[in-house]
């Protein structure tokens, strides 16, 4: 019996026991994917005012609308195919999860690597800096951002980061002091070897895991807290409809009969956070060495 | 001869992993006399400690006992539903753990963890349970035992945990102990100390123990009866003495002959070549054909367990004899 | 240059690791434990160049401590190692690479994340003991030289057995081209099968490249085996140091005695059981040493000069010293044996 060689390929290979995490990974990739080609596959450009008429406007799904197509979903208030909004929604979620994602996992795992690394006044500066922000709630936290800074995207990414990069921080900080204390780094550190290439080559590789899972979990997180700001109306200006806006305008229209507008754009929001989250539920199953057969 | 208080017979206990099969315990038989010390040496995934589990019924999934026998004061244990088991788990059979810490609750003193262990099988009262709590401390070499039933595990040292936790498989004198690796953390005069204690306690209480270890000399110190493992089976069993003056199986010989006592200091040591097998890419034949000096053809099949004057061994080419003549 | 590694009157103390609670509570004279260990007191010793320094004693003794003092992982309290008259650390860091260290397990000792090449070959690269072009043949040299199939490089930890890691662990070290090996238990952790393979290996190396070793063992038959000389450690002080046979042969220090009296041996002809010399009662706390000799509450031979005094290390003869009152009355019930 030959074990896959590779870490990546050991991993794979428990991951696709599990037929619910394949399954939600396909989720999340075709998503993923639909985001990216939003302009290819949407029958519509919903942007393009162009293309829009107002005769249109609030069909049920179904409708056969002035461009001669099948609104499969309906169309929003202002006429526009729901499913290619929800496509091009999609794009500006992701795209604002995964950007939030990257940059407070850099900026929170380097503040926590960091703390544990070096220790003594640094550690409990940084520390006690994160754990004050952690006894706040992120939402609050991203509102009083987003009200400072306005609106648009950077703006958006910058609140997200701020609610979010201290979990990254306190995960880091939690896996680099336990991994700091094995003999493998001091093997390292007794070459001697810089502290650089300690922490670089050894200390940060060997942190991934537990990030890895807290990110997938905060991605999901960024998009429905992006979601929650822009429902509010303090996310993105209207020329950039994310998931979280498009719910928001078609809210009004919920009592009366038109649901489509709100509920569709939801279940698309719903299905891929369930799905990230299903996704990280496996990641973090598979590293954790307590659940290991 | 008085009768076995414990008799195992081709006791298998296999565990079902994703990789494979793994059979951790492959085909043992032993027999143990009250008050008899027996000593059950291997490498680490010889099966040894699952050998000590499957006789208390602890073989967790995805193992079980897939073939095999283990009589207990005449009482057929494999047959046992688990709440009868767990009848007998403590009073008629228990285990000493390598890891005390493990095994002892640090939110219970010693006294409250005495109490429920004497509990779970008996009904007795505060004063009386804390009397033979308290002697049993003595007897395993506490020092002030009835001050000390109110201290926390944590207000001992390693070794006097250890010796809480044989005080508490003490506790209804069981016809049987099985010890796992219990001196293996500790310091040398503090393992001293214990084996020294644990000789007398077996021959003063006529509990017969199972010492399973690594560790031929410090066996060799307190059994009387060796049973050596390999890759799951017992390839040699017998009297201490003689098996470790004359063994038969190679890698008894080998074990005993690679100790730094047995060569002249500074000088390169006999090994045993290679590493031991894993359990789920067994070789074919004997387990321990592919490190043998003596190995031939006949090594492809599996040899049998041979008997002959109170010892066995599993080997076509027991050391310094000609099978023939043993038989 | 007769002694190579020099330890000069080295302390080393854990301080007790205060939160910002404990601190400010001790600020205004709550109780908290602010007494430090010394785990390590006023060792002066030597090591001859080629030689095995054999380091014993029980957990807690100071000899984990002691061989990571001249390892250059952790820095004295006070008093200096020095290698060749160089000194080890400066300011904290390890300046030197002439001294590696091999770990007790190698399942920790390896990063599981990084393929055991280029843990093998990193240290060289970064000391320019070799290239990043050259690095594979010169990682193959040095697996070839502990036993190890050189195409294993690509390979990650977990893929080796407990005995082909603590080889490759080996190889890490000796790589590094040192002058000095610090072997911190270095079989302990292996099977039995396993662990004469590694001490051939060792005694192999250490003759072929003349390396000089300090070997810290609990188990005294391995030291007995690998070691020219050896220091007997209790409660962070040496307490006994020569020849490891005239040591063992004819203990000088009553703690040696019953430290070499407590290892079971191999009874190979009686049939009747063995008795132990075992030692009274456990190692105190370093957290408070008894007064005078640390190691009186447990020795037979305990008097009133050793509740008072500390003993001074003195020579028993040319190559012995040991650190006790009552070292003749032990020589001589030795010999009388």
């Amino acid at each position: 019996m030959s074990q896959p060689s590779t870490p990546l390929r050991r991993f794979w290979a428990e991951f696709r026991e599990n037929r619910v995490a394949v399954v939600a990974l396909i989720i999340v990739v075709v998503m993923i994917l639909l985001a990216i080609f939003a302009p290819l596959v949407s029958p519509q450009n919903p942007y393009d005012l162009a293309n829009l008429s107002l005769m249109d406007s609030r069909r049920p799904p179904g409708f056969v609308g002035s461009g001669g197509y099948t609104h499969l979903l309906g169309t929003d208030p202002q006429g526009r195919d729901l499913l290619s909004a929800i496509f091009y929604g999609l794009r500006i979620s992701i795209q604002i999860g995964l950007a939030a994602g990257f940059v407070s996992l850099t900026i929170g795992s380097a503040l926590g690597i960091l703390a544990a690394y070096i220790g003594g006044r640094v550690e409990v500066l940084i520390m006690r800096l994160v754990d004050l922000q952690l006894s706040f709630p992120a939402i609050l936290l991203a509102l009083v951002i987003v009200a400072l800074l306005g609106q648009g995207q950077a703006q958006l990414i910058g609140a997200l980061v701020a609610a979010q990069y201290a979990y990254f921080a306190r995960t880091a900080y939690g896996a680099a002091k336990a991994e700091r204390g094995k003999d493998y780094i001091e093997a390292a550190v007794a070459t001697p070897l810089s502290s650089l290439l300690v922490v670089l080559r050894h200390l940060l590789p060997n942190c991934t895991p537990p990030l890895i899972v807290v990110a997938t979990v905060q991605i999901a997180n960024s998009i429905s807290l992006e979601a929650t700001l822009s429902f509010l109306g303090l996310g993105l200006p209207v020329t950039e409809p994310s998931l979280g806006m498009l719910i928001s305008n078609g809210f009004p229209y919920m009592m009366s009969g038109r649901y489509w507008i709100s509920v569709y754009p939801g279940v698309a929001l719903i299905i891929l956070i369930v799905a990230i989250n299903i996704v990280g539920d496996q990641v973090r199953d598979q590293f954790n060495p307590r659940l290991r057969r | 001869m008085t009768d076995p208080v414990l008799s195992v017979q081709n006791l298998r206990t296999h565990f079902f992993t994703r990789a494979g099969v793994v059979k951790a315990v492959d085909d043992v038989s032993f027999d143990l006399a009250p008050g008899e010390i027996m000593g059950l040496v291997g490498e680490s995934g010889s099966g040894k400690t699952v050998t000590g589990f499957s006789l208390l019924g602890l073989v967790d999934e995805p193992g079980r006992i897939v073939e095999g026998s283990i009589r207990l004061q005449g009482t057929e244990l494999t047959t046992l539903s688990d709440a009868e088991l767990r009848k007998r788990r403590g009073r008629e059979i228990s285990m000493i753990f390598q890891d005390p810490i493990a095994t002892l609750n640090p939110m219970l003193t010693i006294g409250q963890q005495m109490r429920l262990a004497i509990d779970a099988h008996e009904r007795l009262s505060k004063r009386a349970a804390e009397a033979r709590s308290a002697q049993l401390l003595e007897q395993v070499g506490i020092p002030s035992a009835s001050a000390r039933l109110r201290a926390y595990p944590h207000e001992f040292s390693g070794g006097m945990r250890q010796r809480v936790a044989i005080a508490i498989a003490l506790l209804h004198r069981p016809a049987v102990i099985v010890a796992d690796e219990p001196t293996t953390a500790l310091d040398v005069s503090i393992q001293a100390q214990i084996l020294f204690q644990m000789r007398d306690l077996a021959a003063e209480t006529g509990t017969a123990l199972i010492w399973i270890s690594h560790d031929l000399a410090v066996v060799s110190s307190l059994a009387s009866k060796l049973a050596v493992m390999y890759a799951g089976r017992i390839v040699e069993q017998g009297p201490t003495a003689t098996l470790l003056r004359d063994p038969r199986h190679p890698y008894t010989a080998g074990l005993i002959a690679s100790l730094p006592a047995m060569t002249a200091p500074g000088t390169p040591l006999t090994q045993i070549p290679g590493t031991t097998p894993s359990l789920l890419s067994l070789p074919p034949g004997c387990p321990f054909a592919p490190r043998c000096e003596f190995a031939t053809k006949a090594c492809m099949a599996e040899p049998e367990m041979q008997t002959a004057g109170g010892r066995g061994w599993r080997c076509f080419h027991p050391v310094g004899h000609t099978a023939e003549a043993l038989t | 240059m007769n002694d190579f590694v020099q330890i000069n009157d080295v302390n080393r103390l854990f301080g007790p690791n205060l939160s910002t609670g404990e601190k400010i509570a001790a600020k205004l004279g709550g109780k908290v434990e602010t007494r430090s260990v010394r785990a390590v007191s006023d060792v002066t010793l030597s090591v001859r160049r080629g030689e095995t320094l054999g380091l014993v004693g029980e957990s807690g003794c100071g000899k984990s401590t002691l061989g990571r003092l001249i390892a250059g992982i952790l820095s004295p309290t006070s008093g200096t190692v020095s290698i060749g008259g160089a000194s080890v650390m400066q300011n904290g860091t390890k300046v030197t690479t002439r001294v590696q260290t091999v770990f007790q397990d190698p399942f920790a000792s390896l990063d599981p994340r990084m393929k055991v090449g280029d843990t093998v070959s990193e240290g060289p690269i970064a000391h320019g003991l070799t290239t990043k072009s050259n690095a594979r043949t010169y990682v193959a040299e040095w697996f070839e030289r502990v036993g190890l199939d050189p195409v294993w490089v690509d390979r990650y930890p977990h893929q080796f057995s407990g005995g082909q890691r603590q080889r490759i662990a080996i190889a890490r070290a000796l790589a590094m081209q040192p002058d000095v090996l610090i072997c911190d238990e270095p079989v302990a952790s292996l099977d039995v099968s396993i662990q004469a393979q590694i001490i051939n290996l060792f005694l192999e190396l250490t003759r072929d490249l003349g390396l000089t070793t300090v070997f810290i063992s609990h188990d005294l038959s391995v030291v007995q085996h690998v070691s020219d000389r050896v220091a007997v450690m209790y409660l962070g002080r040496i307490v006994e140091l020569g020849p490891v046979a005239e040591v063992f042969g004819n203990p000088a220090h009553p703690y040696t005695a019953a430290l070499f009296g407590s290892v079971p041996k191999l009874v190979l002809d009686a049939d009747e059981l063995v008795r132990f010399d075992t030692i009274e009662g456990e190692v105190p706390s370093p957290l408070s040493p008894p007064s005078g000799c640390y190691y009186h509450p447990r020795c037979p031979l305990a008097t009133a000069e050793c509740r008072a005094n500390q003993p001074v290390t003195q020579p028993v003869s040319d190559l012995r010293a040991v650190a006790c009152h009552n070292s003749e009355q032990q020589l001589a019930k030795a010999s009388a044996i």
